[in-house]
């Protein structure tokens, strides 16, 4: 005989998703805004450097930097990588080279994408150029990508890089903040001792795990004692009834939540258990809920955790029975 | 050598079976065993330790605060010393020292952990570049560890080949070391993000590491040979990528000189190299000659649970030295995309 297969992991789908808005200081809203007009600028250090994309500080000596210059929107690659697979929200969907481009007239390399037909088709050195994007909104996406300069004819020459032509930054309807959008999709397992009392909850009852060490029984279990610092292991049903610890009155009103206020928010200390959970009070006018009082789970047709708790009808716990969980 | 009353000595170090995937285990469950055996190495219950201080990011598992939740794991009621680093485990170590070295306790508990499995982590890791100029374009770790290799083959530093037997070596050495992900012989694969190929990126997966810090006699009673930590220093380089000379990493040879790798030899080196070609750096970067041992343990290329992977070289280096396989050794952590932050600690066991 073998022993039963464990029971399948509990899974869900978990989306992060921020759009972060970012305020652009002087020369990043400088360098962004020109992009939308197809201007390129970088920022001179003291030292004569042209770091192109543009700091605010030089990486070098910290020193504040606010001397704009124009650069040419075509440059050399420094290095490059195939992407065979493009990944969702890279610049191209089909495949292309991550470059580093030393555009003439700066120092520093920038990032972005190169539309090539295959690896055979890019070297380090090559001449490329900017593709703009055809709707800019001052970002750095409005670069669509960059394109080889020339890929039929032989290789022109390098051009000698141009000196960098001072320019003021100023553009009218400057771009002063981005909202920089971000989506990240995970798969959410809750683990060994979460799983367990999800799943009990499934058939309405709730398990807690009790410590080894202080024999302490916590609800909803995470795994491990917080004041022994040991894992937790012996599953305990506990409940279904318990006592109010302590309560709160809620006057306002939640979006999105189809519940009349004032409502009672209580800790309830489930029968057996040594920690309270938290849950909302029913079944009793809001200003008669006390501390000690005895309250049980209702649960609606389709729920996944009891809706509210309501009283149990039996007298009121001693103060002393639930003091410890206060 | 004299050394510094409070010297400072890695006494035991315990990391996870690395693994793909652990969807059976919360983060608390995976780094509970962990914390158990460093415990019970060092025979110190969990309110004997002085100072707490852990590794690991929240956009791993998607979760804000997620660090809190294994701090039920430490015994953290009644309230105990405790602190927090968003980065590699390796750095939680740094500020444990800290503490140790200015007297504030005599022990430190050192955790890391990183849970890779729910994300994408080749996605995940994109957000914790610059926001403006590269965050937008979505560059992942792969296609930038690829540039960065690129540069080093122009160079002439090295050529595929070279990057495929680093491969295939420290693969090799993690057959010896039963925790790792991936280990013996490992195809090299096709191109992930040219010129980098499936055996020269590390494995994604799960895991956590601990180590237990102690300061002057209490490392000497609660290990044989302690591992002295006699430097430890951290830099960090430009965020943008194009400011910096990517076949070099002048940041880990400042904190290697700061934390005096250079006045001797080293027998060992533990390197967090994710990328084959980031151990052709740091080879460069450390001036390491071919009598030191790189990455005996297999490195990141055999495991790499982020968050975690730079305090486990940490880890790796100072149980050689417990063991009596190093009487020298040094340990790098890396963050960030291609080595932008490096931080190098130097250890040494008491001669016979």
């Amino acid at each position: 005989m073998t022993a039963a297969p464990p029971p399948e992991a509990l899974r869900a789908p978990l989306v992060v998703e921020f759009p972060f808005t970012r305020s652009l200081g002087p020369v990043q809203s400088a360098f962004l805004t020109g992009l939308r007009e197809r201007v390129v600028l970088g920022a001179r250090t003291s030292g004569g450097t042209v770091l192109v994309p543009p700091a605010e500080y030089d990486p070098a000596t910290a020193e504040e930097l606010r001397d704009l210059v124009e650069v040419a929107p075509a440059g050399t690659v420094t290095t490059w990588a195939w992407n065979d697979r493009p990944r969702p929200r890279q610049p191209l969907a089909t495949p292309f080279a991550w470059v580093l481009v030393r555009l003439d007239g700066a120092d520093t390399a920038l990032l972005h994408a190169l539309d090539a037909p295959g690896p055979d088709a890019v070297r380090t050195g090559m001449r490329v150029r900017i593709r703009w994007a055809a709707e800019r909104t001052g970002a750095i996406t409005d670069i669509a990508c960059f394109e080889p300069v020339g890929p039929e004819g032989p290789e022109a020459p390098p051009l000698h890089p141009p000196a960098a032509a001072p320019h003021d930054g100023r553009f009218p309807d400057p771009v002063t903040r981005i909202v920089t959008e971000a989506r990240l999709d995970y798969t959410h397992t809750p683990g060994r001792a979460q799983g367990a009392h999800l799943a009990a909850l499934r058939g309405r009852r709730t398990v807690g795990e009790r410590c080894p060490s202080c024999r302490k029984v916590y609800v909803p279990p995470r795994g491990a004692c917080p004041t022994c610092g040991v894992a937790t292991t012996d599953r305990v049903v506990v409940g279904p009834a318990g006592t109010v610890t302590t309560f709160c009155i809620v006057n306002i009103k939640a979006r999105n939540l189809d519940i009349e206020v004032p409502y009672v928010y209580a800790h309830i200390a489930l029968d057996g258990a040594d920690l309270p959970l938290h849950g909302r009070i029913g079944g009793i006018p809001y200003d008669q809920v006390r501390m000690g009082l005895r309250v049980e789970p209702v649960w609606t047709a389709d729920g996944r955790h009891p809706d509210h708790y309501r009283p149990t009808g039996e007298p009121d716990a001693a103060y002393d029975s639930y003091k410890e969980l206060v | 050598m004299p050394r510094h009353e409070r010297d400072i000595a890695v006494v035991a170090f315990a990391q996870s079976d690395h693994r793909r995937r652990t969807d059976d285990l919360s983060e608390l469950e995976m780094l509970l065993p962990v914390l158990d055996e460093v415990r019970e190495r060092t025979g110190l219950r969990a309110r004997d330790i002085g100072f707490t201080c852990s590794g690991s990011s929240d956009y791993l598992a998607g979760r804000p605060f997620s660090f809190t939740m294994t701090l039920d794991g430490v015994g953290a009621w009644p309230p105990i010393s405790e602190s927090h680093v968003e980065t590699d485990g390796a750095w939680a170590l740094y500020e444990a020292w800290v503490k140790l070295r200015t007297g504030q306790a005599d022990t430190a508990l050192v955790y890391a952990y990183g849970k890779s499995s729910p994300g994408s982590l080749r996605d995940v890791l994109t957000r914790q570049l610059d926001p403006y100029y590269l965050a937008p374009l979505w560059p992942d770790s792969v296609a930038l560890a690829a540039l960065q290799a690129r540069a080093l083959i122009d160079a002439g530093d090295t050529d595929e080949e070279a990057l495929a037997a680093i491969a295939a070596r420290s693969r090799a050495d993690a057959a010896a070391n039963p925790h790792a992900q991936l280990a013996g012989a490992v195809p090299h694969g096709g191109h992930q993000v040219r010129p980098l190929r499936t055996g020269d990126c590390p494995p994604v997966g799960d895991g956590a590491a601990a180590v237990v810090l102690a300061a002057g006699d209490t490392a000497r009673r609660l290990c044989g040979r302690p591992a002295w930590i006699t430097g430890i220093d951290h830099r960090i380089e430009a965020h943008s990528l194009g400011v910096r000379d990517l076949t070099d990493s002048p940041s880990t040879r400042l904190a290697a000189q700061r934390a005096g790798l250079f006045t001797a030899p080293v027998d060992t080196a533990e390197l967090h190299a994710p990328f084959t070609s980031q151990e052709v750096v740091l080879r460069k970067a450390l001036r390491l000659g071919r009598s030191t041992a790189v990455n005996p343990s297999g490195g990141a290329l055999a495991a790499n649970p982020v968050m975690a992977a730079g305090l486990i070289r940490i880890g790796e280096a100072a149980a050689r030295i417990h063991r009596g396989a190093s009487d020298r050794a040094v340990a790098h952590a890396t963050s960030g995309p291609c080595l932008q932050q490096n931080l190098v600690a130097v250890l040494e066991g008491d001669r016979a």
